[in-house]
């Protein structure tokens, strides 16, 4: 029992030791004098994405409570991958940080909450895991203590998480009362698609939507990326909102799959407000960052055209589209966060004749945000075209027609930062930056997995054959 | 003959051109990957007669097929067939000419190299590719080189031309991924299938009703890569503010994609709607070919001039699909491959003229032929086989086209067959009018004497393109043989009316 215990939460496990060393280190500074620590933090975060990758062994604990698959453990390395290379990206800013212990153990105590989220197979356990993934978030949008607009990205984040959390918790208890069970798959034999179970759906879609930023619920999301460290901005936009999503579809196509109807319908009329919304309101952004919030939100609503088809290609395509918008975002933000903790300098229109003095960082933006947009040959194209693809084998073609016309305006704005990094005039451009060695590796690991994802066929197929539909 | 390395060399060219820093060593990998593709062109040319003479009737030669997203059905699948042969060849032709023409690109050298050679490898991609998504893949890939292109590197209006060409040929792709998303899930075998396959797609018939469905965005789509009326407004403004070299490209390989994905998937693949579509294209095409015409008489700028007479070219071979007959057909893509090289061969000389007196109005103009006879001399060759002389290449696909229109007795097409053959007095009236007054008569600005005549690399540029008009004009049967087998192999399923 121990030795299943420990092999099949090895992952969470280990995370938890990293935990414990950050804390150790923490107790063992007494003179507060920043030191090294960020080089060790980041090669046990190393050996901590390798290490999932090695035994992987899946099974259940606890009756079902706790399970790994195969998928999870995909899932997780994922997951593993975007806080290393979070981790790389925020080194300039976090390296010489007085407080950068609590920094990794806020982050890393996320990271355990959404492992455990995932691989819920109830209710609670699935409400446990949320709550210590969104607790310490609103922490870390706090981050920079000396900054007003940071406070107030961390407490908008408190009250809109705990707002979605009461209508994810009254969802929960209306289930257990019309089926009286929290495990999933006692959930979905109980299911009778009664009144009432629907209504305690529509709250527990509210929840998800407000984490994944769906809109009508994403009003939080742009003022915590602009007032949030960008790492953590990166953080939440990627890692956190994959962890979600990955549960999400989950709920939706294993709990929920007697109600596709239901949920199509909801998929189909948040996936169009949160495309068109995302878009336009992308297109007027001056900030870059508010600018990443945006389009992440419009990312968010081709998700949700991928997964209304409930196939197995759906899931698939899903997943696959989300670790390729790992790296593309992320690399958007890790140029964006050199460039902003160097030169402070965080509006779009700062970054024109960027080009002129900082070729292979334009570059990197660059590629970064043609795979956002979806275009060839960056690896968004196939994520963005195949989420697509399996929206439209239902037989959805007025839903893909919509998101292929955004894709055009999503177009617009990614190639108006293009045009201004490339072709605007600028007399005083931002100053050469030198990167250092380590974002330099975060933003490497990024583009080469935009450019290399896509055409590695074996990646999608792999996740395909992990995948199930309804 | 292994197609893949069509791709791969133009590909390892962009990529060898980003170690090198100097102009110099750029443009001599540029040029010696374009040579190299010329060569394995004519290559390619020789193994593809030596395997027809061989007696391999197989529609498509040099097949191979890799699985890529088996779940999805997308393999990298490659053949040529005649038309696609052509169409390579015209690619090497304008590829190594472009690249002579950039000698002096003296700003950001490597840059401008390598997103030619990148926009070079989507071409060649796209006329290999025997898979839509495959097709798909490569048609985007060349969208993007051609907004930094314009925008970086071109002149006048450039950021406002190269948005528009981008979004708008972005908005291409959006009506041809749906197109393709129609004919992909209603292409199911008995067993469930789907595929993106050309050839087997070809074979399993669509129902009628997802073609009428699915026809106009796939056509339509493509069109506007092939300056469709009324879609063709990113051509002038794209083509005039584009660098000398992305103009070639653009209107003598990229809007040949267009034509060539409105034949090969469109019309090849939904043979039933494009019939019922038939007079809708036609009467698109012919108000191309008489609209672009007469815009271009109004036309002062050199390089709107060529831009809005390739609307109007360009409708010809719009115009010989519609009409949808073995003859007009061999037409379209004759002209495609004419129009590449004559258009390409203009945009050239265009170039040349505007780098020696940087200017492009008709009015600042004059006497060019005593200062520099090898430049003015080329501009009047395009100019003629723009106008469709006999001897070179506008004329023989003109008039196949023509031939091909006159096979239909209905009306409404013969009228179109008629104001479309009249468009050419038009394109007699300006392309004679800008020859006149800008090579002709006396010289209007007394710098312009000082003036230099073509250097090698553009003197071996325009030689290069000349080749290919010449030879077409000359003895046009040896391109009618080499697209006539794959027409043909076309006209099996586009003669199809009646749905089976």
């Amino acid at each position: 029992m121990l030795n299943e215990f420990l092999i099949l939460m090895k992952q969470e496990l280990l995370l938890c030791i990293i935990l414990f060393i950050t804390l150790i280190l923490k107790i063992s500074d007494n003179d507060n004098s920043p030191r090294n620590w960020a080089g060790i933090v980041n090669s046990l975060l190393l050996i901590n994405f390798l290490a999932g990758f090695i035994f992987p062994t899946t099974g259940e604990l606890f009756n079902g409570m706790y399970k790994v698959t195969e998928l999870m453990i995909f899932e997780k390395n994922m997951l593993n991958l975007g806080l290393l290379v979070v981790s790389l990206m925020a080194h300039p800013c976090i390296k010489s940080h007085k407080h950068l212990p609590e920094f990794y153990m806020l982050i890393i105590s996320t990271l355990i909450g959404m492992f455990f989220m995932i691989s819920s197979g109830n209710l609670l356990m699935f409400y446990v895991g949320l709550e210590l993934s969104t607790i310490p978030m609103a922490a870390l949008a706090n981050f920079n203590l000396n900054k007003a607009s940071s406070s107030e990205a961390g407490m908008k984040m408190i009250l809109s998480s705990a707002f979605s959390s009461a209508l994810l918790l009254m969802g929960v208890s209306f289930i257990y009362g019309t089926t009286g069970s929290f495990t999933f798959t006692q959930i979905t034999a109980q299911l009778d698609n009664n009144a009432l179970q629907v209504f305690a759906f529509v709250l527990l879609f509210t929840g998800f939507a407000f984490k994944l930023s769906v809109v009508p619920f994403h009003f939080w999301t742009a003022d915590v990326y602009e007032g949030a460290p960008v790492p953590v901005a990166a953080y939440l936009s990627v890692v956190s909102k994959a962890a979600v999503a990955f549960v999400f579809v989950t709920v939706l196509y294993k709990v929920f799959g007697t109600m596709a109807n239901i949920w199509y319908v909801l998929l189909f009329l948040t996936s169009v407000l949160t495309i068109g919304i995302g878009n336009i309101f992308a297109v007027r952004q001056e900030n870059i960052k508010r600018f990443l919030a945006f389009s992440s939100i419009a990312q968010v609503g081709f998700i949700l055209v991928g997964i209304s088809s409930g196939t197995q290609a759906g899931e698939a395509s899903m997943i696959y589209f989300l670790l390729i918008y790992l790296f593309s975002n992320l690399g958007a933000f890790g140029v964006v966060n050199v460039v902003s903790s160097m030169s402070g300098k965080e509006n779009i229109s700062d970054y024109k004749g960027f080009y002129k003095t900082n070729p292979a960082l334009s570059w990197f933006l660059t590629i970064s945000l043609f795979s956002l947009a979806g275009v060839p040959p960056t690896a968004g194209f196939f994520g963005k075209l195949f989420l697509l693809t399996s929206g439209a084998s239902t037989g959805n073609y007025l839903l893909v027609g919509y998101a292929a016309i955004n894709m055009i305006v999503s177009m617009y704005y990614y190639l108006r930062i293009v045009k201004a990094i490339f072709m605007d005039e600028n007399a005083m451009p931002i100053a050469n930056i030198k990167a250092g060695i380590i974002p330099g590796i975060a933003i490497a690991i990024c583009v080469i997995g935009i450019l290399v994802t896509g055409f590695a066929g074996g990646v999608y197929n792999y996740i395909y054959s992990l995948s199930s539909g309804i | 003959m292994n197609l893949h390395i069509l791709v791969l060399i133009p590909v390892l060219t962009a990529l060898a051109t980003l170690f090198f820093k100097e102009l110099k060593q750029v443009r001599m990998i540029a040029f010696l990957g374009s040579a190299l593709q010329l060569l394995l062109s004519f290559a390619l040319l020789a193994a593809f007669y030596a395997e027809r003479a061989a007696g391999n009737v197989a529609p498509m030669l040099f097949y191979s097929s890799f699985q890529w997203f088996p779940s999805l059905g997308i393999a990298y699948t490659t053949g040529i067939d005649g038309i696609a042969m052509a169409m390579i060849l015209l690619s090497a032709f304008v590829v190594l000419a472009g690249v002579l023409v950039s000698w002096k690109m003296e700003k950001l050298s490597r840059e401008f190299f390598f997103l030619l050679m990148l926009l070079s490898a989507g071409a060649y991609g796209f006329f290999i590719s025997l898979d839509l998504f495959v097709m798909f893949f490569f048609l985007e890939i060349a969208v993007i080189p051609k907004f930094l292109l314009i925008g970086v590197w071109g002149s006048g209006r450039k950021e406002y031309s190269a948005m528009k060409l981008a979004l708008m040929l972005m908005g291409g792709s959006a009506l041809v991924f749906l197109g393709l998303m129609g004919i992909y899930f209603n292409s199911a075998d008995i067993h469930g299938q789907h595929t993106f396959n050309i050839l087997e797609l070809s074979v399993r018939h669509l129902p009628l009703s997802t073609q009428m469905l699915f026809f106009p965005f796939a056509f339509i789509g493509f069109g506007i890569f092939g300056a469709l009326f009324p879609f063709h407004t990113w051509v002038p403004d794209g083509h005039s503010s584009a660098p000398t070299a992305a103009s070639m490209f653009l209107a003598g390989i990229s809007m040949k994609l267009g034509g060539y994905g409105c034949l090969r998937v469109a019309t090849y693949l939904m043979p039933e709607a494009a019939h019922a579509y038939s007079p809708y294209i036609i009467l698109l095409s012919a108000i191309a070919i008489i609209y672009g015409a007469f815009a271009t008489m109004m036309q002062t700028d050199l390089k709107y001039i060529n831009a809005y007479s390739s609307v109007s070219h360009c409708g010809f071979v719009l115009l010989g699909i519609g009409m949808m007959n073995e003859t007009a057909i061999t037409g379209a893509v004759m002209q495609m491959i004419s129009h590449g090289l004559m258009t390409a061969l203009f945009f050239a000389a265009i170039g040349m003229i505007y780098e020696r007196t940087h200017t492009r109005l008709l009015a600042q103009l004059g006497g060019l032929l005593k200062v520099m006879p090898f430049i003015s001399s080329i501009f009047v060759i395009a100019g003629l086989c723009s106008l469709g002389l006999p001897g070179f290449s506008g004329f023989v696909a003109e008039m196949t086209v023509f031939m091909g229109s006159w096979q239909h007795v209905e009306t409404g097409y013969r009228i179109a067959t008629i104001l479309s053959c009249a468009s050419i007095v038009v394109t007699a009236v300006y392309i004679l009018r800008a020859a006149g007054k800008s090579i002709m008569g006396p010289i209007v600005d007394d710098h312009h004497l000082q003036l230099s005549d073509a250097t090698w690399n553009e003197k071996l540029a325009a030689v290069v393109l000349l080749i290919g008009i010449v030879t077409i004009g000359i003895a046009p049967f040896w391109l009618s043989d080499l697209i006539g087998p794959g027409v043909h192999g076309l006209m099996a399923n586009i003669g199809r009316t009646i749905l089976s």
